[in-house]
Order: C-alpha cells, then structure tokens, then sequence
C-alpha cells in the first residue's frame, strides 16, 4: 500500500516537471520582461503605462515602487533594466554607475507634479494667498500665528483668526519634501543656511505625517494646520491650497496649466542632461513649486531586445502615454521638453 | 523495499555508536529528532545571520560617529550627521508611559477575572480582552488620528493643562498628536498580553495559600493581597512582555506621535520612535552614511529587544517553576 502511494507520487511530480517544461519551451522568446523600481509618486501613471503598453505588445514589465532611494540604489547596483526618482541623481551617484558598470546615466523627464500648500482654516475658507516669505518663515517658526501683520497684508479681504500656525510636514523621506525644499533654499537664504534641501531633512518647527495621506489626514484634522501634499491629493481630498506668489510676484494657484507653464518658463536654462529643478520659474502663469519625474535608464543595454523594447515604449509613453497625465492627477510635459526627451532616447545603444 | 534495508542499515550503525535508548531505535524517531532540531538551530542561526547583517551594515556609521551616536541629539540627513537620542528616549519614554496606564488597569482586570468575577463572566471577559489583541495595528493607528487624537486636543489636554499646567509633563501647546496619545493607544494595546498572562501566573497560586489565608480569618481584600505578592515575579515577566510589545509597535505609533526628534518630557510634545524612523526614512535613504546610520538604530533596536524579552522569559519561568505550570 505504501509503496503504491510513494510511486503514484513520484509519477505525479514527474508529469508535472514534464508538463510545466513543455509549457514553458514555446513562450520564453516571445515575453520580454523589463525590470524596473523607484519612485512611488508617479506609479500609478506609470503601471497605466505598463498596463496599456503589455496589452498592446505584449511586453511585460515589472515595476517595483520602492522610493526614489532605493530605485537609484538599484540602478547603481545594475539589478534592474531602468530606474525611477523624483529627484535627479547626483553628481556622485553618476559616478558610481560609471566606475562600476562602466555606463551613463540618462535621465528621461516624463511627468510633472506639483506639491500645494495646504490648510485647514474655516473662517478663511478657499483662497488664501503667500508670499515666499512669508512660506519660508512660516516652516522656520519665525511666523507663529494666523493673524500676523506679514499674512494680513496679502489678505486684506480675510479674517484671520488669532490662532497659533500647527505646522505639518513629511515624517517619510520623499521627493514631495524633496521639492518642497528645494523651493524654499531658493527663496529664502535663511532657510538655506539652517535647513537646505534633501529628501528628509532637519525641520525646525511641526508634526510630522507619514506620506501624502499622513500630511492631508492631520491637515484635516486640526484646525489652524499648513501642510505640503502633492496637487492630487489636495484634489482627491478636497483640501483648501494657499495661492502663492511666483517668481514674477504674480498670484498663482496650482493646476495642470501653471505647472506646465513653470516647465516652459525654465526652458531656457535647461541644462543638456536634464537634471533640472524647475521650482520658483520665471515667468508669470509657472506656479512655483512643481517638479519632474524622471525615468533612469541606462545609455548602453548589453540585450538588444531589451534595448529596443525599452527605447520603443518610452517614445510612445512620451506621445500617447501623456495623455493619461491629466485623468490621473500629473501635469503633462510640455511640447518643447518631449522633444528633447525625445533626443535623449536616441542615445540610448 | 530496496530503499528501507538501506536506510535500515544506516540507521543500525547510527544507533550502535550512540547512547539512545531501546525505544528510539526507529528510523521515523530519528529523522523527526533531526529535522526538528534542524528547525530549531534554523531559528538560532536567522537571530545570528540578521545580528551581523545589522552589525556589519552598521559599522560605517559605528566608525564614524562612536559613542556620539547614542549620545548626540542632532538628526540631519542633509548635513549627514546621525544621532539617536531622541529616537531612544521617544521609544523608552512612550512605552514607559503605556506601561503606567495600562499596568494598573492590567492587574484590575487579572484580579476581577480570578478572585471576584463569577464563572459565567470571567469567559467572555477574558476572550474580549485578548481580542483586543487581534485588532491590526494600522486599525489602531486610524483610531487614533480619527478619535483619539481630536478628543485629546480639544477635551483632555486644555483640561490637563489648566488643572495640572504647573507639572512639567502637561507644558507647551498641544496638537492632539504626542507622546499623550501614542502612550494612550500603545496603553490599549498591550492590556491584552498583560491581562492574560497575569490572569495565568494568579491562577498558578495554589488554592491552598487561599484557603490557608480565608482560614486564618482574612477578608477578601487581605487574600488578594496575598495572591499579588505571592504572583509578583510573574507578573512583572507580564509587564516586561508588554514592555518588549510597546517598544517594537510601529504603525499605531508613528501614525499618532507626531514624528519630530525632540526630547521633552511634555505629554503634549510630539516625539519620534526607533521604530517609526526606520519605517519612514528607510525607502528614501540614499547616501551611505544614511543607511548605515538607519541599521545601527535597528541595532540598537534589536539588541534592547532581546534584552528586555530575555529578562521577561527568564522572570515568568522561573515563577512557573515555583507554583507549576502556566496554563
């Protein structure tokens, strides 16, 4: 009796290697995979895209959206076929890739976001207006109530309440904070000196939120809060966004026009490897704090397939693929910008 | 057939040069003794392999900052200096905190469910407090942004404050978000493990001792006496389990707290854990020194876990060797 048991085992594991052999011989040259991990604020354009693209080719892709971090921490380590960051690589990472795998890093601007500054005041309502300096003093601490001679002037039509500012900013690493401070080194040099830019950085003044949805839900909690949130969520939140003051002193408020407008308005100073930040724009509909997304691929790909299948998507993600943008929340790119995007595909052997 | 004579000779040899007694001369008896001690040297061998992962991956930050590291309060990423102080005093300070709610509230329980609740209730009472055991973190988390947190901010702390703003614990503006209410959920959740297992350790004591103490005229409240110093130790392993579960919370906590790297002894400050700053800044950690930083904190972390957990196994066997076995 045993020994039948046993046998009929043996036979069915044996059928099953056999089978799952057959299975796999014929479909191996036809699916192409592309590994890919990074950034969690564009993932959900980008699995769109990689939904609609393996539907359309066949082509699979398997993104992971680890961070901003850790997807340059694997690019350096070549374990994937692309990278994605909301923050560009630096210099020093650049060179990691070149000693040790002896390539080049291509950065490829695909999105945009914006990050807004959030409040919650209810005898204020919608439309508050900041200044940069104001902004700036605010997240220093320099400016502690509501009702402070600096706000009221930019609020005449306002009644600001005699209440203490609760500030709130990211408590996770992330390109929302990344942004946010960039923008804020820019404008204020005392924010320069005793902050400066970074993923996380050392806030002097708040409460910290993990992720978007951590920042809106104290937000929306606490009267009297200020908090940053990427444009979506302030939308999907219904959350009241500051006006702010952009480089030109106009008035901006967010939205998927100033955002493209700030990416034109930095046209001019876009450096060829476009590694640019693109908060605080000249000119006077960009809104001031908004930023690319960029994929990171490799200019040399040992796989030819691999190589052709990636160059290929990313052509039609930076035609047709734009045109999910807006659905999902995300500023489109700007005519002008595709086209050197476009230029920089062309690199990739 | 082939097969088992094989196996039947080896096994004859194995069990020659060995001391095993008669009835363990079975094939199946052996292998089962070897793979569950397979198992078991598998466990021991994870702890190793994940202590020098952590210790190795650490070192650079070890090098660099030495004894500072514990001692300095400064956290900028931007300037890449790492202390962790008030990671260590935030996750101490708040699990303190929920030990001092929720040990006395623990005990009143344990004392109801053995001494005074009739049979009927203790049952259900004691399945609903260890369900609360069962409930997510993150559930707990939610609870406290939603409920716990607005309440604080608009009910208890003004009143903490005028009542009581002399101490040093109630100074400063409050949020609803702090040490208060990350030490109040912390509090709720580890009644559960407290509960049941000083609920185990009273039951232990033999009956005798209750007797003994009803015969020689003592009243209800005398006898309880004698059950709570006669089940301290055990009790204190419970406290040092509920302990070891309040210091490795995440989620509730960092949700709640208000992630700021401040050491104040304000309830109403917010604060930050070692827990909480890894599941934040992890993902996001690019340079280097950053990440080595990040693992000695898991380190750290890791070491005062064991030590605490060890501390609490040792106490609750050694009370169970005292009064027989802990159901």
């Amino acid at each position: 009796m045993k020994k039948t048991t046993f046998f009929s085992l043996f036979i069915l594991i044996g059928t099953m290697l056999v089978l799952s052999a057959c299975s796999d011989k014929p479909s191996k040259p036809k699916t192409l995979k592309l590994n890919g991990a990074g950034a969690t604020f564009p993932y959900v354009i980008y699995s769109k895209w990689f939904d609609v693209y393996h539907k359309k080719t066949g082509i699979e892709f398997n993104y992971q959206s680890i961070g901003s971090g850790g997807g340059v921490r694997q690019v350096i380590a070549g374990t994937v076929d692309f990278g994605a960051s909301d923050a560009p690589m630096k210099d020093s990472e650049l060179k990691q890739v070149k000693d040790k795998l002896g390539k080049e890093i291509i950065h490829i601007p695909t999105v945009m976001g914006a990050v807004v500054v959030a409040y919650n005041l209810k005898s204020v309502g919608n439309g508050l207006k900041l200044t940069p300096g104001i902004l700036s003093d605010i997240y220093l601490g320099k400016i502690k109530k509501w009702n402070n001679s600096k706000i009221k002037s930019v609020n005449k039509d306002k009644k600001l309440p005699n209440e203490k500012i609760t500030v709130v900013h990211r408590s996770d690493g992330s390109g929302t904070t990344n942004i946010f401070t960039d923008y804020l080194t820019k404008v204020s040099s005392n924010w320069k000196e005793k902050v400066g830019v970074g993923k996380s950085v050392d806030w002097p003044v708040g409460l910290g939120g993990k992720g978007n949805e951590g920042v809106a839900g104290l937000v929306k909690q606490l009267d009297g809060t200020i908090g940053y949130v990427e444009l979506a969520y302030a939308v999907q939140n219904k959350l009241n966004y500051a006006i702010l003051q952009n480089k030109a002193g106009y008035f901006v408020k967010a939205s998927f026009n100033s955002v493209s407008a700030a990416a034109e308005g930095s046209l001019a100073t876009l450096p060829y490897d476009l590694r640019v930040s693109i908060t605080n724009a000249d000119g006077k509909d960009s809104y001031p704090i908004s930023g690319f997304t960029w994929l990171l691929v490799y200019n040399k790909m040992e796989n030819k397939q691999k190589k052709e299948a990636l160059v290929n998507f990313l052509n039609w993600a930076l035609t047709k693929g734009e045109t999910y943008a807006e659905g999902l929340y995300y500023a489109p790119l700007p005519e002008k910008v595709i086209e050197l995007s476009k230029k920089k595909i062309a690199l990739i052997k | 057939m082939v097969l088992k004579k094989l196996f039947s000779k080896t096994e004859e040899k194995f069990f020659h040069s060995n001391t095993l007694q008669n009835n363990e001369r079975h094939l199946g008896d052996y292998i089962f003794h070897n793979v569950t001690r397979l198992f078991a040297f598998f466990v021991l061998g994870l702890m190793l392999v994940m202590f020098l992962e952590l210790f190795i991956e650490s070192l650079p930050s070890i090098n660099k900052f030495g004894l500072s590291f514990i001692t300095s309060s400064e956290w900028n990423p931007v300037k890449d200096k790492y202390g962790a102080l008030p990671f260590i005093f935030g996750t101490v300070y708040s699990s303190i905190l929920a030990l001092m709610i929720a040990l006395p509230l623990s005990i009143g329980v344990a004392v109801f469910l053995t001494e005074v609740a009739p049979t009927w209730l203790e049952q259900p009472v004691s399945i609903l407090v260890e369900l609360l055991a069962a409930i997510p973190s993150i559930v707990y988390g939610l609870f406290g942004i939603f409920v716990l947190a607005p309440f604080l901010k608009n009910v208890v702390e003004p009143f903490l404050q005028t009542h009581f703003g002399f101490l040093p614990f109630f100074k400063g503006s409050f949020y609803g978000f702090g040490m208060l209410s990350a030490a109040l959920i912390l509090s709720i959740m580890i009644l559960p493990i407290i509960t049941s297992i000083s609920r185990d350790v009273m039951k232990a004591i033999p009956d005798s001792l209750r007797e003994g103490a009803y015969a020689l005229g003592a009243t209800k409240w005398e006898t309880i006496k004698i059950v709570l110093i006669s089940s301290r130790s055990g009790v204190l392993g419970a406290t040092l389990l509920g302990f070891g579960r309040a210091i490795g919370e995440t989620m509730a906590v960092t949700m709640v707290i208000g992630n700021r790297p401040e050491i104040s002894l304000s309830l109403f400050d917010a604060g930050h854990t070692m827990a909480s700053v890894l599941a934040n800044e992890f993902t996001e950690a690019t340079s280097s020194l950053y990440v080595s930083s990040l693992m000695e904190i898991g380190l750290l972390f890791f070491l005062i876990t064991i030590i605490i957990n060890s501390i609490a196994r040792l106490i609750v066997n050694n009370v169970t060797k005292k009064y027989g076995k802990i159901a």
